[in-house]
């Protein structure tokens, strides 16, 4: 299911519309990730607040779209483009990878809020064509 | 027996009264023949389904939402054992229609999504886990007889 001209098309256009907002949607997804799969909380034993709209929070969902932003500029070759960050989830994060699809559910959830208009089917088939590359290419170098 | 809070019974009662059926059924499952194009394969008889523009407009497409939608309605109705409100449908999915159960799952998530692009911030963290709750009970109890 790999990436066609058009997916690639359809992504940086659509990218292009809702970059401005990238901070709020990776805040409110990650919100989202943690109160609905609460399996995830995990991961941020760390945190004193895992509330929506808490710093930590806003201040990662800004983290992780910044690595979305990145993949749309590298979509010709994630796997390469994205090596090192696969590095660090598979050697410090160990973030298990079922949770990349986990995280991209919600991320197609808040665009499907925020951009009702836009969220075409199709925008839609290529947003989680996408996705579920990008998290192909981040497990690369789980083992 | 599934557990629910008021909060979620009254956020599933909430969100399925504002629903119309007809768009938000269609919406759906146009949106999964889309996303998912190998759930075609149940529809052989729909017609023309060769591109999103056909999916999108085909009246077959969006008589069967409005069914799926209404199929949902009972399980809306009875929250309390959708197990057992389910059993005929599950028989039904599996002995007649030979209908992967992973499928209920690619519906229910373009669902959460129509719901999701029609609520726009009402759609909160909590009202979506609500709902997916919901959905998933759903999915389970129609491949409960499966066998």
């Amino acid at each position: 299911m790999s990436l066609s001209a058009k997916d690639k098309a359809t992504v940086r256009a659509f990218w292009e519309k809702i970059a401005g907002k990238a901070d709020d949607i990776g805040s409110d997804a990650l919100a989202r990730m943690l109160t609905v799969y609460p399996q995830t909380k995990t991961y941020f034993s760390h945190w004193k607040d895992l509330s929506s709209g808490s710093a930590p929070v806003r201040k990662h969902g800004k983290v992780v779209m910044d690595g979305v932003a990145d993949a749309v500029s590298k979509i010709d070759d994630l796997k390469s483009g994205l090596l090192s960050l696969s590095e660090l989830h598979a050697f410090q994060l160990r973030v298990d990878p079922a949770n990349f699809k986990i995280l991209s559910h919600c991320l197609l959830v808040v665009l499907a809020t925020q951009f009702p208009g836009d969220f075409t089917p199709e925008v839609h088939i290529s947003m989680d064509k996408f996705l579920a590359a990008l998290s192909l290419a981040l497990a690369e170098k789980y083992r | 027996m599934v557990e629910w809070t008021e909060f979620e019974r009254s956020t599933i009662a909430d969100i399925f009264s504002k629903l119309n059926y007809d768009v938000a059924g269609s919406n759906a499952l146009a949106r999964c023949l889309v996303v998912y194009p190998w759930t075609q394969r149940y529809f052989g008889k729909f017609g023309n389904l060769y591109n999103a523009a056909a999916i999108m407009g085909n009246p077959m497409v969006a008589a069967h939402g409005t069914v799926v939608l209404h199929g949902l309605d009972k399980a809306v109705k009875n929250m309390d054992d959708i197990k057992a409100t389910y059993a005929e449908l599950s028989v039904l999915h599996s002995e007649k229609l030979h209908v992967d159960p992973d499928n209920f799952k690619l519906l229910a998530d373009c669902l959460t999504i129509v719901v999701a692009s029609q609520m726009g911030s009402a759609f909160t963290p909590q009202v979506q886990a609500a709902l997916q709750k919901f959905l998933a009970v759903v999915v389970s109890s129609l491949g409960r007889q499966y066998h």
